[in-house]
């Protein structure tokens, strides 16, 4: 325990050094050497030496002092990394990061103007502009990262389908695994008068997306939410409820719910207590998926439109730093995000997760490489497609309760993702070398027709509505909810 | 005549806590309320005044012998119950918890100073080579240490309190001596006060977040918001026992004043107030004690910095050490508020050091 605190002291003060060194760079404005070599490692510049210091990358912030909100989750990393890094400071923002209650107050936060900023789930901001919750204008100029989450279900339900499980000749159950293992649960439960029920996050998490999504694949209906009704679970076979991520643990263990879908470090945790078995990660359920973006006011935006470059510009050199050298940096990354002030698991459980391997069972640890990618295949990058699926999603769920054409889809994802704004940090970034050319896509802005999915549908973003169609379980075009169940 | 008594028996079954505390004191302490002068010498001889110097049974040792049994029986059980995120922790896990939280105060000061001086060679540096409009004033952005966060928490308590006692003190001399007003805002009273503080939140935080809309308020939302519900959930038990030391001023003292041809502010000051200022003092001191409560609870959703806000953010850590962490803040949590208590009663005391009833 004593290590544990001197070292704890240690690195609050190195950090805290590099941070005040960043800044202290920053302030040395305009100089001729413009290789801008900016690794965010150097120590204050030698006194006296003022102008040797690299060029700011753009114009004079216009609200250098900011407060950015986050929620306990390990993909809360870029925030941490550019912070701790001293990535802000060499763009001349003076950050604070304020872990927040739960996602509402995260989403009243940024709306309310006590944060400039947050780590939001993709949802969130799409939610927010098209009047879903409360309404907002909010905008993303940047995916902080792709995947990050999985499916956890309790000792219980694991015990009732492990033996039916296909074995790989490892003697471990062959991945991915569909959730329709899961129907004999059910009804196991049902016989014996209970109800089987899951957790995730937030109306309009990816979570929920993704755990819908897996369970419609499996052939079980997950419920609708109605315009009346946000509880979604209209004609449901598994309720799904909301929980926050840190109670999902002991939210399981007692019994209400019997698996839940979040980010880490709550299914490592699940595992490391053995008090659940993760069953999927959502990798395996749609390869590459986008999970949180960083979110902000329009209006913040177009106010202070130097300090949303700075910090987009501040953020992407983040994510570089967490993907260098096939995962070089992860190690010191699970040992920031470890402190008190940041996510504050433990550094095995974070690790378990984040350098390279995800643990499903005692004495199953596999690889996973891509369990948390934040810069390559161009994870930072804000697809408009990406938006359009979440927007689908909610749809075919009756988030959005009435049909509508593909062009309010796309009207919708270009107004909240901002490829604009993205498009101009990573470029200054490119011109200046710091991040190579080819990290940043030449898109329109939709991805490539994508089949990376669990039941092997393919999502084109140009046609969100033909998309709907081919969905067993979700509503078609015509169809709405309300208390009754599906109609039309 | 009797549904005077009526009432005002009715109002005491709000104040009897507060009577009842006192006698507790009253019996701890041992000393009576009324000062009565100390024989300057023993009555009887040496072996008297040698006693004087033990301590007694009661004051010192049977105290101490309490919290050492609890501590025993503590470090005992703990290690029994075994939780998901480890055993329960004992006395020493907290301790060390304690001083784990120490040494990270100590870390961010020095971080804090380190930063501070590098700003200012820094700005030193660019003064000299001409470039002063360059200068940066910011300020240090390591999270809020534990103490920061008890001073916090002791800052909104504080506002709560003094925002809850100047609405309830002139509401409550109102309805002790007006019995048409007090029977108007009986009910109101009487329905609110139950209220719990995280029920107050959701209102609260909306109606600040509309009235508050500058980009830079001098104080924050979240502060505001959690002082307002500690006010709105303390400042009953301050109203009611200052309505109640108002209704019972002496009769015989009004009537005097009546004698006198006292006018109604001289009633105020010199009759009523320095009459009820022990019930009102009473109220106080019970409210603080609610309002104490009742900011950890609004400070774990309103976002406030405070102690409130550091056992949030420690069970969200769910690290192994979180939950030493977070008990070493509930003793924390307790010995303020007994800090507190005891302020309140010393100056309770004090205020009434000239009564002899």
């Amino acid at each position: 325990m004593q290590n544990n605190e001197v070292s704890r002291r240690q690195a609050i003060v190195t950090l805290a050094s590099l941070s005040a060194g960043g800044l202290a760079l920053a302030a040395c404005g305009s100089s001729d050497s413009g290789d801008g070599a900016s690794d965010g490692t150097s120590a204050p510049a030698a006194s006296g030496d003022v102008e040797a210091a690299p060029a700011l990358l753009g114009g004079p912030v216009e609200k250098p002092s900011l407060t950015l909100g986050f929620i306990k989750l390990t993909d809360m990393a870029p925030l941490a990394i550019a912070k701790e890094k001293g990535y802000f400071a060499e763009e001349g923002l003076n950050v604070t990061l304020e872990a927040q209650a739960n996602w509402k107050v995260l989403l009243d936060g940024v709306i309310d103007g006590q944060l400039d900023g947050a780590h939001m789930l993709a949802g969130q901001p799409l939610a927010a502009t098209i009047g879903y919750g409360t309404e907002a204008e909010l905008i993303t100029p940047l995916s902080m990262d792709l995947n990050g989450n999985a499916i956890t279900v309790s000792n219980q339900v694991w015990d009732i389908i492990e033996p039916d499980l296909p074995k790989g000749d490892d003697g471990l159950p062959i991945h991915p695994i569909s959730a329709s293992v899961l129907r004999p649960v059910i009804e196991q439960f049902a016989a014996a008068g209970d109800q089987f029920n899951m957790g995730m996050v937030f109306p309009v998490s990816t979570h929920n997306y993704e755990l819908r999504y897996w369970l419609a694949a499996g052939g079980i209906s997950p419920g609708f939410y109605s315009s009346g009704d946000a509880t979604g679970v209209i004609e449901a076979e598994v309720p799904l409820s909301v929980t926050p991520p840190p109670q999902m643990p002991s939210t399981m263990e007692a019994g209400t719910i019997d698996g839940y879908c979040v980010g880490e470090p709550w299914n490592q945790a699940a595992v490391q207590k053995k008090i659940g078995v993760p069953i999927i990660t959502d990798d395996q359920i749609w390869r590459l998926n986008p999970e949180k973006v960083f979110g902000l006011r329009k209006d913040f935006a177009e106010t202070n439109p130097e300090t949303t470059s700075a910090i987009v510009r501040a953020m992407i050199k983040a994510q570089q730093w967490l993907d260098a050298d096939d995962g070089a940096n992860r190690q010191e990354a699970v040992e920031i995000l470890a402190l008190p002030n940041y996510v504050g698991a433990d550094v095995e459980v974070i690790a378990a997760s984040m350098t390279g391997q995800f643990t499903f069972e005692p004495g199953d640890t596999r690889a996973a490489p891509d369990f948390n990618i934040f810069f390559r295949e161009y994870a930072g990058y804000p697809f408009y497609s990406d938006a359009i699926w979440y927007l689908t999603q909610m749809r075919r769920w009756g988030q959005i309760d009435a049909d509508q054409t593909d062009d309010w889809y796309k009207e919708i994802a270009a107004e909240v993702y901002r490829t604009d704004l993205y498009m101009a940090a990573a470029q200054q970034l490119v011109d200046a070398g710091v991040i190579p050319a080819d990290s940043v896509p030449e898109t329109d802005g939709f991805k490539a027709p994508q089949d990376g999915f669990i039941d092997d549908l393919v999502f084109d973003g140009t046609q969100p509505n033909a998309y709907l169609e081919q969905f067993e379980i979700g509503l078609k075009t015509g169809q709405t909810v309300t208390a009754a169940g599906v109609q039309g | 005549m009797s549904s005077d008594i009526d009432t005002s028996i009715e109002d005491h079954a709000d104040v009897v806590t507060a009577d009842s505390s006192a006698a507790i004191d009253l019996a701890l302490e041992g000393t009576p309320r009324t000062e009565t002068p100390l024989p300057s010498k023993p009555a009887r001889g040496p072996s008297r005044s040698l006693k004087r110097f033990v301590p007694s049974w009661q004051s010192l040792l049977a105290p101490i012998a309490g919290i050492g049994i609890f501590l025993l029986l503590w470090a005992a059980i703990a290690p029994q119950i075994d939780t998901s995120l480890g055993a329960l922790p004992g006395p020493a896990d907290v301790l060390s918890a304690g001083r784990g939280l120490y040494d990270e105060w100590q870390g961010t000061r020095e971080a804090r100073a380190q930063f501070y001086e590098a700003q200012d060679q820094r700005n030193a540096l660019l003064v000299e080579a001409g470039r002063g409009s360059e200068v940066q004033d910011f300020e240090f952005t390591g999270s809020p240490t534990f103490i920061d966060q008890v001073w916090t928490s002791l800052q909104t308590v504080g506002l709560g309190f003094l925002i809850g006692t100047v609405i309830a003190i002139p509401l409550g001399l109102m309805s002790g001596l007006s019995k048409t007003f007090k029977a108007a805002i009986n009910p109101l009273v009487q329905i609110m006060k139950p209220i719990s503080p995280l029920a107050w939140l959701p209102i609260v935080t909306i109606v600040i977040s509309a009235t508050i809309t500058s980009d830079d308020p001098i104080l924050p939302r979240s502060f505001i918001i959690s002082a307002l519900v500690v006010s709105l959930c303390s400042l009953w038990t301050t109203l009611i026992n200052t309505s109640v030391g108002a209704a019972s001023v002496d009769k015989d003292l009004l009537n005097v004043g009546k004698v006198l041809r006292l006018n109604k502010r001289q009633q105020l000051t010199k009759l009523i107030l320095p009459s009820a200022l022990p019930y009102i003092f009473t109220g106080m001191r019970l409210a603080l004690g609610v309002g104490w409560m009742v900011l950890i609870a609004a400070e774990m959703l309103a976002q406030n910095p405070g102690l409130g806000k550091f056992v949030w953010d420690e069970f969200q850590n769910g690290s192994s050490e979180s939950l030493s962490r977070i008990m070493f803040a509930v003793v924390v949590i307790g010995l303020i508020g007994f800090a507190l208590d005891r302020l309140m009663a010393t100056l309770e005391k004090f205020v009434s050091r000239n009564r002899v009833a």
